[in-house]
């Protein structure tokens, strides 16, 4: 069990409005992923829910029961910190076993649980370390592992992986996510990274300024943002805005087509020169000036022999444009 | 600081600065050692001639000898106690957010500005007294008999008074280190079910003991020669209960005129320094290790 709901949740530290109102379900088992700027109140969120901080006004309820005024004990969740907050002065193993301890768990099961977990998380070989003695992914498990063990309501984290290189970032993730299928426990990731947010979550937030943009699957966002906000956050590189007399074309204040959708044909409507052209390999990116229109981005799959100064044809894919009105919602059709 | 050639530069330029001070520290040294080995009494000059381990002789067998060594280590013993957990208390509280807290931080490290010997003044002549301290008005004030501070438990109100100067002092250094513990571990270990005093003693102290040892480590250097608080306010006495070594060379260097045994009280004093730093270095050093 682990469904977290929201209510009119709001939060202000000293008179200045951080969280403005946050109306929100997370089903049992679900993987939300809460994306958005930095400073945009994503961890004061998370704080609320796990109880470190106390909301200004709205109910916080965890499996049906009110938890707005429970202390972060006794709500059955376990939080990761970007930190780790490992206790310096404990082995590893003491470090995993601690929630135990506090629960008055008898010793040999404490000891029975550490071993699971320990092997779960590969960290067998390291449980009689102190965590300075650690790599900061490996810290970042016996985090994990502290709260696996408590078998939380949900589990909490915080940026967890943005103390760590891209390629152990990469396989971390891929490791959250595998511990979130087997254990099949409600998961709530804060991150500011839309990478991370789009391959984890079934249900992503994107938060803006202390405000819910929109909901839904990664695909929901990316196939139909609710705005220019998500439009523009979610995808990379970023969406393409065009507004003026080519929006003006489509009868909207402001046109957004993914570079992935723009496609290089002699032929096309926008012809341009580029600027610069980023070789990948497996996707060519080209920063194309167009006429009339302004700098688009353009990604081409594979290699593709262009480069600076050249001429080409652009083409938007039919059926992949997004239209926003003047006041930046998307607008259907 | 790489380079062979920079590496000899820096040693050139260092060494003025540290011939000078080892020059500071040797000449005074050499000297005491020196005088220490004469018939040196001011009161008969003309006299000085060398006499061996004499002065050290009568140095260890004077009747206030022990009773000052042993006054010695209980000051600063007590002195450490008290504001090592007086310290962390005060740390803790400060710590904590409140309305007021930058005036609270300039009052608390106020004692440490004061000279020794006029907070001794004060805490003899305004708050010990037995006839006009404030202690004793509130003695007074309650019924009972004004307690004879500096009569009754001289030693015990020399450890008060200095304890009070060097409170700030661990204070300060305490709660620099206090502002240093990661915020996140506390609130990791509360959402774990850890209780305030659980956190305090397992998160808390084992976070402090290095700053602990930076403040044991420098008071003890300063305690050893505490003098003019003793100086001020029982001068030494009743009898020698109050005595401590660097009193006791005093009286004896400057009260007698004899030079010749006062420097060998002093090279005696320097050596207990030396047997309790490398005793304390023992203890507690390696907390100061990375
Ligand atoms: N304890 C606090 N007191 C005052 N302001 C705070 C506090 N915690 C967070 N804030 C403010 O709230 C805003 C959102 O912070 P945070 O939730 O940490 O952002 P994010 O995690 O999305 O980067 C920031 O502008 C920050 O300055
Ligand atoms: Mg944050």
């Amino acid at each position: 069990m682990g469904e977290i709901v929201l209510s009119e949740v709001k939060k202000s530290f000293g008179g200045v409005s951080i969280i403005q109102g946050i109306d929100l379900t997370i089903d049992d088992g679900e993987f939300a992923v809460f994306v958005g700027p930095s400073g945009c109140g994503k961890s004061t969120l998370l704080r609320l829910i796990a109880g470190l901080e106390d909301t200004s006004s709205g109910t916080i309820s965890i499996d049906g029961h009110d938890a707005t005024h429970l202390p972060p004990a006794r709500r059955g969740l376990a939080m990761v910190f970007q930190s780790y907050a490992l206790y310096p002065h404990m082995s590893v193993r003491k470090n995993i076993a601690f929630p135990l301890r506090m629960a008055g768990v008898p010793k040999d099961e404490q000891e029975r649980k550490v071993e699971a977990a320990a092997k779960v998380l590969n960290l067998t070989p390291y449980l009689d370390r102190r965590p300075g003695q650690l790599s900061g992914g490996q810290r970042q498990r016996v985090a994990i592992g502290r709260a696996i063990v408590r078998e939380p309501s949900a589990f909490l984290f915080d940026e967890p992986l943005s103390n760590l290189d891209a390629a152990l970032r990469v396989s971390m993730r891929q490791e959250i996510s595998e511990l979130h299928r087997s254990l099949k426990t409600t998961m709530i990731y804060v991150t500011h990274d839309q990478v991370e947010a789009m391959t984890m979550a079934n249900k992503i937030v994107v938060l803006n300024a202390g405000r819910i943009e929109q909901v839904g699957s990664p695909l929901e966002l990316y196939k139909s943002p609710a705005n220019l906000f998500v439009a523009g956050f979610i995808g990379s590189p970023k969406m393409n805005f065009i507004a003026g007399a080519e929006a003006a074309k489509h009868g909207v204040h402001t046109i957004g087509v993914r570079p992935e959708h723009i496609a290089i044909a002699a032929d096309g409507p926008w012809k341009g020169v580029v600027g610069l052209a980023e070789h990948l390999g497996s996707d060519t990116f080209l920063k194309v000036q167009v006429d009339g229109i302004g700098p688009l981005t353009v990604r081409a799959g594979g290699e593709v022999g262009l480069n600076y100064g050249d001429t080409v044809g652009l083409a938007p894919q039919a059926g992949k444009l997004h239209r926003f009105d003047e006041g930046g919602r998307a607008v259907a059709g | 600081m790489a380079t062979q050639a920079s590496q000899t530069a820096s040693r050139l330029m260092l060494s003025p600065a540290v011939l000078l001070l080892f020059l500071w520290m040797i000449v005074p040294l050499g000297m005491t050692i020196y005088f220490s080995f004469l018939r040196f009494n001011l009161l008969m000059p003309g006299t000085e001639a060398f006499t061996g381990f004499e002065n050290y002789v009568y140095f260890f067998t004077d009747p206030a000898f022990w009773p000052a060594l042993a006054n010695t280590l209980t000051l600063v013993l007590g002195v450490l106690v008290i504001t090592v957990i007086g310290g962390v208390a005060l740390a803790v509280l400060l710590d904590q957010p409140m309305w007021g807290q930058g005036i609270v931080r300039v009052l608390v490290i106020a004692p440490f500005f004061v000279m020794p010997s006029v907070s001794a003044l004060v805490w003899k002549n305004m708050l010990m007294n037995p006839v006009n301290g404030l202690f004793a008005a509130f003695a007074r004030g309650l019924g009972l008999e004004p307690f004879d501070f500096f009569a009754d438990a001289p030693l015990a109100s020399i450890i008060v008074i200095v304890a009070w100067q060097w409170l700030p002092f661990a204070t300060l250094i305490l709660l620099t280190a206090m502002q240093s513990l990661d915020r996140e571990q506390m609130e990791a270990a509360e959402m774990d079910g850890a209780g305030p005093f659980w956190r305090f003693l397992h998160l808390t102290v084992p976070h402090l003991t290095r700053a602990t040892t930076v403040v044991v480590l420098i008071q003890t250097i300063f305690l050893l020669s505490v003098f003019a608080e003793i100086l001020v306010t029982t001068n030494g006495g009743p009898g020698t209960a109050s005595t401590t070594l660097t009193f006791l060379v005093y009286m004896q260097s400057m009260l007698q005129f004899d030079v010749g045994l006062g420097s060998a009280g002093g090279i005696v004093a320097v050596i207990l320094a030396n047997i309790v730093a490398i005793f304390l270095m023992r203890m507690i050093g390696r907390n100061l290790e990375a």
